[in-house]
């Protein structure tokens, strides 16, 4: 193993992504390949080798980025490795057939920031992307980490770090986009009970669907958030935190136990922090996956070791939080923001972004979309710059349709308001919302019915069943939905919904069911004619929902081009197609079962879907 | 680890910044770029290459890029080494040890006179990083 040693100059850094989508892309594999031939070279002196938190362009790992030079390579496999470093590390020849081509052009962008997908981006909370080793504190001090925590300790009073937070403008990333400034300062003036305790609290419950911000984040940058909490701890007055994180991010629960050890070794956390008489200590709550958890009186329950249920707000966790004291929750990206907030001023910070909605959001782009991957972008960006300038477009030249912000409690938003400049008032204006960053882009050959399903079916699912509006309603709901794709709706069963929706949202416990009707509302809304074609004319427009189609042989194609080919009737399990080798083949409706696989297993494009 | 001061935290931040500087990008000052074929290497560039890379360290330099490329096609006159000067016409250096490399970097890199008696000539081809 070659081991970056931090009192050595080299030449080269090769930035390899250790991100989980790389991760699982074998970018460790890669990492070993490298190793081996830069030893094979005799170069182990002059390039290190370092592993980072996820760089973003995840469309394209495992990724390898060869500093200085900012030189991008992508997709690679390990049978590339050997050219590679025989070509630019020892021969000076940056390698081309390995670089990225945009979609629908032909020449390879070999830097980093002359590609697209980084060029319109603005890092703040993913400032430390691809450059650093996030089990490597020092990588993360030598980027100015932990000066923002020293200034705070050292020279700013509780009130004065309040301030600059509420200057700058910084809300919640989680989704609601509350205040955090405002919140510290009713966490910081909530009179605690039984000696005065209060508590900070990162919330990592990240579940929605296609989202993994925080998960790339905790990955990539754990230091950034325990800063974040430690400047929090100074300014509430709190003495202990806890990072709530799923289980099932395995990677993230690693290497925020590696950070919190390390920052504890260098006295940047527990007594005495830096010398300046302040305490404060973070530990690690695992969560067993429920969506749920990610509601803040439901995640206090869940640390506290109780079912994890939400309760009635008020009191609100400000008041009486985790064992009843004022507890202080925010979610991992606005802790991340707060280090550079304190180190650069709220002013500086609130320059970025709309006059609501300040500084950076990250998001992670989801769905028909060619660049999928994580990407920051300032407050007041449009969808349009987001989908076609960062993402590239929808992937074969198919038409964009609509787009789902806010995961399963958002809403989807049209091609009609696709310059809709992103905030958190523009998107909730539009019938969706913030969230905490999931962005799932959906082309003309989604279904809306069924995606309104799908969402519905995610939160059924998750829905903890405290409270009758969400544990029944959203059955109900759900159970119109599929009826709706299967075809046996009825023309009632639109106002139903609608009514429903309407009641569920106006009396659920807690977030996930006063949200949970939303992607069936702003479908209604929007794409009240899928809806129609659904019961009127038992027809799914966008061929999605399998048991409203007809499928039909072309009797001309089928013999022409195919020669009556058979492969749909052998492969047909319930009989339902007539015709032998060198006839043309029909579809006995009778018999069809609706399942598609005619239409999947024939190569001449005889099978139509109507 | 013993446990850090604010003044300690702003050392240690000032020692890794070095160390970080390489990837940060930016623009450079000069490329080096010591041409490492088999010729090369045999005739000695690993040696130059070193002694660049230690000065590089020695005097923190932040702008200089330190690159190696194949044979030049001199194979007679390696080692050899190309320093480019942004905004300037590349200059070839041949027949080279480590320290003649040192002083080209010291006169040429960061002093701007070409040492004419190493030098083979101005112009090059250029290559991309």
């Amino acid at each position: 193993m070659i081991k970056a040693d931090t009192q050595k100059t080299y030449r080269l850094h090769l930035m390899v992504c250790a991100g989980t989508g790389c991760v699982s892309n074998h970018s460790y594999e890669i990492k070993s390949a490298l190793e081996r031939e830069v030893r094979k070279h005799g170069l182990e002196n002059e390039v290190t080798i370092v592993p980072t938190g996820c760089n973003g362009f995840c469309e394209r790992g495992p990724i390898l980025v060869v500093q200085p030079g900012n030189i991008f390579y992508q997709q690679l496999a390990v049978k590339d490795i050997p050219h590679l470093v025989e070509e630019h590390l020892l021969k000076g020849r940056p390698v081309t057939k390995l670089m990225y081509v945009p979609p629908e052009q032909k020449t390879p962008v070999p830097v980093l920031s002359d590609i697209p997908f980084f060029k319109k981006q603005v890092l703040i909370a993913l400032r430390n992307r691809g450059l650093i080793n996030p089990e490597d504190i020092e990588e993360y001090i030598a980027r100015d980490g932990y000066k923002a925590q020293a200034k705070a300790l050292s020279s700013l009073t509780p009130e004065a770090i309040i301030a600059e937070v509420t200057r700058s403008g910084l809300r919640g990333r989680g989704g609601a986009g509350f205040p955090t400034g405002l919140k510290w300062q009713l966490v910081r003036s909530a009179q605690s009970a039984n000696g005065g305790a209060k508590y900070i609290v990162c919330n990592g419950d990240e579940g929605d669907p296609g989202a993994f911000m925080d998960r790339s984040i905790l990955e990539a940058d754990p230091h950034s958030v325990i800063e974040g909490m430690v400047i929090g701890a100074k300014a509430i007055g709190a003495t202990a935190g806890f990072v709530y994180v799923r289980n099932e991010y395995p990677l993230a629960v690693e290497r925020v136990e590696t950070a919190l050890k390390q920052a504890r070794e260098y006295g940047l956390l527990g007594a005495d922090i830096l010398g300046s008489g302040f305490d404060f200590d973070i530990q690690i709550k695992r969560g067993a996956g429920a969506f749920v958890c990610g509601e803040e009186t439901a995640l206090i329950a869940s640390i506290e070791g109780r079912l994890g249920e939400p309760r009635p707000r008020p009191p609100y966790p400000a008041q009486s939080g985790l064992w009843g004291r004022p507890t202080c929750i925010n979610n991992v990206e606005t802790w991340a923001n707060v280090p550079v907030i304190i180190d650069r001023g709220g002013a500086w910070f609130s320059g970025i972004g709309t006059k609501t909605s300040k500084g950076t959001k990250v998001f992670s782009l989801v769905g028909k979309i060619n660049n999928t991957g994580l990407v920051e972008v300032p407050m007041g960006i449009t969808l349009r710059e987001i989908i076609y300038d960062i993402g590239g477009g929808i992937p074969g030249g198919k038409a964009f349709k609509a787009v789902q912000t806010g995961g399963p409690s958002g809403g989807c938003i049209t091609k009609a308001q696709i310059d809709l400049p992103i905030d958190y008032e523009s998107l909730t204006a539009a019938g969706s919302m913030m969230g905490s960053g999931g962005m799932v882009i959906m082309d003309e050959d989604t279904c809306m019915v069924d995606v309104a399903r799908y969402f519905l079916s995610f939160t059924q699912d998750e829905s903890c069943g405290k409270c009758t509006p969400c544990r029944e309603g959203t059955k109900a709901m759900l159970d119109i939905l599929t009826r709706i794709t299967e075809g046996k709706g009825t023309p009632d069963d639109i106002v139903l919904l609608g009514d429903l929706a309407r009641v569920i949202k106006d009396t659920a416990l807690c977030g996930l069911g006063k949200t949970a009707p939303n992607p069936v509302l702003t479908t209604l809304d929007y794409f009240r004619d899928e809806y129609e074609a659904h019961i009127r004319h038992r027809r799914c427009p966008a061929h999605v929902c399998r048991q409203l189609n007809v499928y039909k042989i072309d009797a001309h194609n089928c013999l022409e081009k195919g020669k009556g080919c058979d492969v749909c009737r052998r492969n047909c399990s319930s009989d339902a197609i007539s015709g032998s080798k060198g006839q043309a083949h029909a579809v006995l409706q009778d018999k069809c079962t609706k399942c598609g696989v005619c239409h999947d297993v024939c190569v001449f494009g005889a099978v139509r879907v109507e | 680890m013993p446990k850090l001061t604010i003044e300690e935290l702003a050392k240690t931040r000032d020692r890794a910044r070095t160390k970080l500087v390489m990837r940060e990008g930016g623009e450079f000052r000069a490329k080096v770029n010591v041409h490492m074929g088999t010729c090369g290497i045999a005739a000695g560039a690993r040696a130059v290459m070193t002694a660049l890379i230690d000065e590089v360290e020695r005097r923190s330099l932040r702008d200089v890029l330190l690159t190696s490329s194949g044979c030049a096609g001199l194979c007679s006159q390696e080692p050899m080494m190309t320093v480019e000067i942004s905004g300037q016409a590349p200059v070839k250096y041949v027949n080279l040890n480590a320290q003649k490399a040192r002083e080209i970097l010291e006169n040429h890199v960061l002093g701007g006179a070409i040492v004419r008696g190493y030098a083979l000539g101005i112009g090059s081809e250029k290559t991309d990083v």
